[in-house]
């Protein structure tokens, strides 16, 4: 049996990037964060094969929430774009992407949302798509609102879309957040800072012009960086930090 | 930045449901197999209150033991009917349910491993994924089970043993409290 085993991948952990498990400033971590600490779990079989889901959970639409109804949703129109990667550079073609958003007005469609904010009938703010051979995604939607929760006082999300992705293995499954460059909230958005402070801007998009369609909408790039597998990753050693 | 950077995770938040749950997603294999039984059960936070926000997904072997993936060094094998892989959120008790068919033992190197299923929670509060697994109550390979063994304090081993049920199986995800269930890192 070992000689089944020996050529398994290793995923390198990466706790620099994620916030921790227990994090009281985001309120409601306090009562459903685990006391004990976590037991090391060696990467086996289970850990590194995964699901891998195909078009069959993609619709025709599903890669553009404003062609979903029978009008175009209110709002600024935007293209959110970029390539889903491992922690080696490698793109991870065919795995599925799925989001969802509030609307223009910081809404969800969702019962429990109480927000003030008017539901707007031509947006359910849901999408999925596959990425490509080169292991890019694109969506088209509108600029979700900001909105107000109830952790602290005055506490206001920043605009963000919600993003789920799977890659290839166990171990790189994904949940997080893309947010939108320059937001005045994140000082004060827990969950935001809750990410380590080297990480944090790989959760901001870039506004960029190239992906911008003209006189129709505005372009932004956001990558997704899942863990990587090679033993002695190749990094550009101290000069990386050009934030 | 760095390409090795990964980008961080973020809680999925209280309204993942408009988006998240599938029709289907409960079923890692197809409704209609003769073998297939359901995993119950709950979610629940430190003071025993269920989590109704909660999403739990699967990935796991098929009954011999194989996975359709070709990281798998002994070849990836597709079976009829299994898909190895479920999703299902919470209700407002704080309830899921998989329907789903025994794994086979896996190999490792050190030792077999017992029938498992290899579990995701989600939830609004947590900021990371937790990783679990669900064994069951009548594997005798479970007293080898490299994984179990290696949890520190043996107590707790329980915390990851699903009971048999009617239904199938009864396995509830205790966040935080006297049983709290033995989260992993991966
Ligand atoms: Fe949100």
């Amino acid at each position: 049996m070992p000689a089944e085993t020996e050529r398994l991948a290793h995923y390198r952990p990466d706790p620099e990037s994620h916030p921790p498990v227990s994090y009281p400033d985001y309120r409601s971590n306090i009562a459903r964060a685990p006391k004990h600490p976590l037991v090391l779990l060696p990467q086996r079989l289970g850990e590194i094969t995964g699901p891998l889901l195909g078009e069959e959970r993609v619709g025709r639409d599903d890669h553009d929430l404003t062609v979903q109804h029978a009008e175009e949703p209110q709002g600024q129109r935007i293209v959110v774009s970029g390539k889903v990667k491992d922690g080696d550079g490698r793109p991870i073609p065919n795995t599925l992407v799925e989001i969802w958003q509030a609307n223009a007005g910081g809404r969800y469609r969702h019962d429990l949302d109480r927000h003030p904010a008017p539901l707007d009938p031509n947006f359910s703010g849901v999408g999925r798509a596959m990425t490509n051979a080169d292991g890019d995604y694109r969506f088209i939607t509108i600029a979700p609102g900001a909105y107000p929760w109830k952790n602290h006082h005055n506490a206001w999300r920043p605009a963000h879309i919600h993003f789920s992705v799977f890659g290839t293995a166990f171990t790189q499954r994904l949940i997080t957040q893309m947010y939108f460059p320059g937001d005045p909230l994140f000082d004060q958005d827990p969950i935001f800072n809750s990410a380590r402070p080297a990480a944090r801007r790989a959760m901001v998009a870039d506004f960029d012009l190239d992906s911008t369609v003209p006189e129709w909408a505005l372009g932004y790039r956001w990558d997704i960086v899942l863990r990587g597998s090679d033993p002695t990753p190749f990094e550009d050693e101290e000069d990386h930090d050009d934030e | 930045m760095s390409d090795t950077q990964t980008t961080p995770s973020q809680t999925v938040g209280p309204f993942f449901a408009i988006g998240l749950p599938w029709e289907d997603g409960h079923l890692i294999v197809d409704e209609d197999v003769p073998e297939a039984f359901d995993v119950i059960g709950k979610v629940l936070d430190g003071a025993g209150e269920p989590v109704p926000d909660a999403l739990i997904e699967v990935w796991q072997a098929d009954p011999d033991g194989r996975f359709d993936h070709p990281a798998d060094p002994r070849g990836a094998v597709a079976r009829e009917g299994f898909r190895g892989f479920g999703r299902c959120p919470t209700d407002e008790g704080g309830r899921f349910r998989v329907r789903t068919v025994k794994p086979g033992p896996l190999p490792a190197e050190d030792g077999v491993q017992a029938p498992h299923l290899n579990v995701s929670v989600f939830c609004r509060g947590m900021l990371v994924r937790l990783v679990t697994r669900i064994y069951f109550a009548d594997e005798p390979g479970n007293a080898e089970d490299p994984v179990l063994l290696s949890i520190p304090d043996p107590a707790r081993r329980r915390t990851l043993i699903a009971d048999p049920a009617p239904f199938g199986y009864r396995f509830d995800i205790h966040l935080q409290g006297d049983d709290e269930t033995v989260f992993f890192d991966l």
